[in-house]
């Protein structure tokens, strides 16, 4: 890990402390207000909010992830630093893509 | 009190890495260290057993060996200390390459203090007048905290890090750095920092501890890793630092 990564890695940590509160309160939430899919949905349509705080999580998670999937390759198997980058790169485009895919299905679809 | 027993079961690592542990026999004596064992089975049983020491006193760093699993300084660790059961097994340092017995090859170790840019660099001539440098000052304080390095390289055997990425400096590179960083007479900080701060460089370390943890001289290259993270992270987010 060079200092480039290691900043990014730890901004996108700190900027995840916040979110992660605030996820686990949403979920906490729905759940003690035994909310519906349809219930949530329809608070979620058509919110910028939503879709911004969402769409923040996701990069964050994708980025750091990424991060860190490359250095446990690099460090617990073969492969070399580059193909372990190559294949972090992969990885954080999967889940931009997945979380991507969820942010639309809440907030557009 | 167990009763001391008059003989110590000892087991050596003979030959290259793929060796094997041989036991023998050896007399325990009061105030016996490692390095005394050793050196009774190379004089009285096997003449052929190879390993390293110098100073016999804690000075040199030439002796460190893996006792009983720990990397130690054998010339100042005492048989009373580690082998209550009177039993030793000693290996070679992990992570170096193994030359026989219980001698390992240096040559990494070194090369990564050079990589680390853990030399002095002068910033002025021999006509120069010789700087004043005040003892309390912040900076001559946190270099003398890590300035006793013995160069044995337990820290670099005990590291998590340095066995399983083959780039990594490695704790005494990295604390020899630290020194420098914080040397007011230093001029040699911007090629430094950038040494420490590519792939393999300070923020590879995991913060473990071991190194902390065996440092035969009480050091904390932890702490000196810490220190230079939070320098290249600040130089890289001043522009400083290109990576």
């Amino acid at each position: 890990m060079n200092v480039r990564l290691y900043v990014w890695q730890r901004a996108t940590a700190t900027l995840m402390v916040p979110l992660v509160l605030v996820h686990i309160a949403v979920i906490f939430y729905a759940t003690r207000q035994q909310m519906t899919a349809a219930d949530i949905l329809s608070r979620t349509h058509s919110s910028v909010a939503w879709a911004s705080y969402y769409a923040l999580f996701v990069a964050a998670v994708s980025i750091h992830a990424s991060i860190g999937v490359r250095n446990v390759l690099a460090e617990w198997s073969r492969l070399t630093e580059r193909r372990a980058g190559q294949i972090a790169i992969v990885f954080g485009v999967v889940l931009a893509f997945l979380g991507a895919h969820a942010i639309f299905a809440l907030v557009v679809a | 009190m167990p009763e001391t027993p008059a003989e110590l079961s000892v087991s050596l690592w003979r030959g290259g890495r793929e060796g094997r542990y041989e036991t023998y026999a050896v007399p325990r004596r009061e105030s016996q260290t490692v390095l005394d064992v050793v050196t009774y089975v190379q004089r009285h049983l096997d003449p052929t057993l190879s390993y390293r020491f110098a100073c016999r006193v804690g000075m040199c760093g030439s002796c460190a060996m893996t006792v009983n699993g720990h990397p130690r300084w054998t010339c100042r660790t005492h048989v009373a200390k580690v082998a209550g059961d009177g039993r030793l097994e000693i290996g070679p340092l992990e992570n170096l390459p193994l030359i026989k017995d219980l001698a390992t090859d240096m040559q990494p170790f070194f090369e990564k203090w050079q990589q680390a840019k853990g030399v002095f660099a002068p910033s002025k001539t021999r006509n120069d007048a010789i700087p004043r440098i005040s003892p309390d000052s912040p900076a001559r304080i946190t270099a003398d905290a890590a300035i006793e390095c013995i160069n044995c390289g337990v820290c670099y055997s005990a590291c998590d890090t340095v066995r399983w990425n083959s780039e990594y400096l490695g704790p005494a590179a990295l604390n020899r750095a630290w020194t420098l960083v914080n040397d007011e007479r230093d001029a040699g900080n911007a090629a430094r920092l950038r040494a420490i701060a590519a792939s393999g460089g300070c923020h590879s370390c995991h913060s473990h501890q071991s190194c902390q943890e065996h440092c035969p001289v009480s050091l904390n290259p932890t702490a000196s890793i810490a220190g230079l993270k939070r320098r290249a992270t600040a130089a890289y987010l001043n522009g400083e630092l290109k990576s």
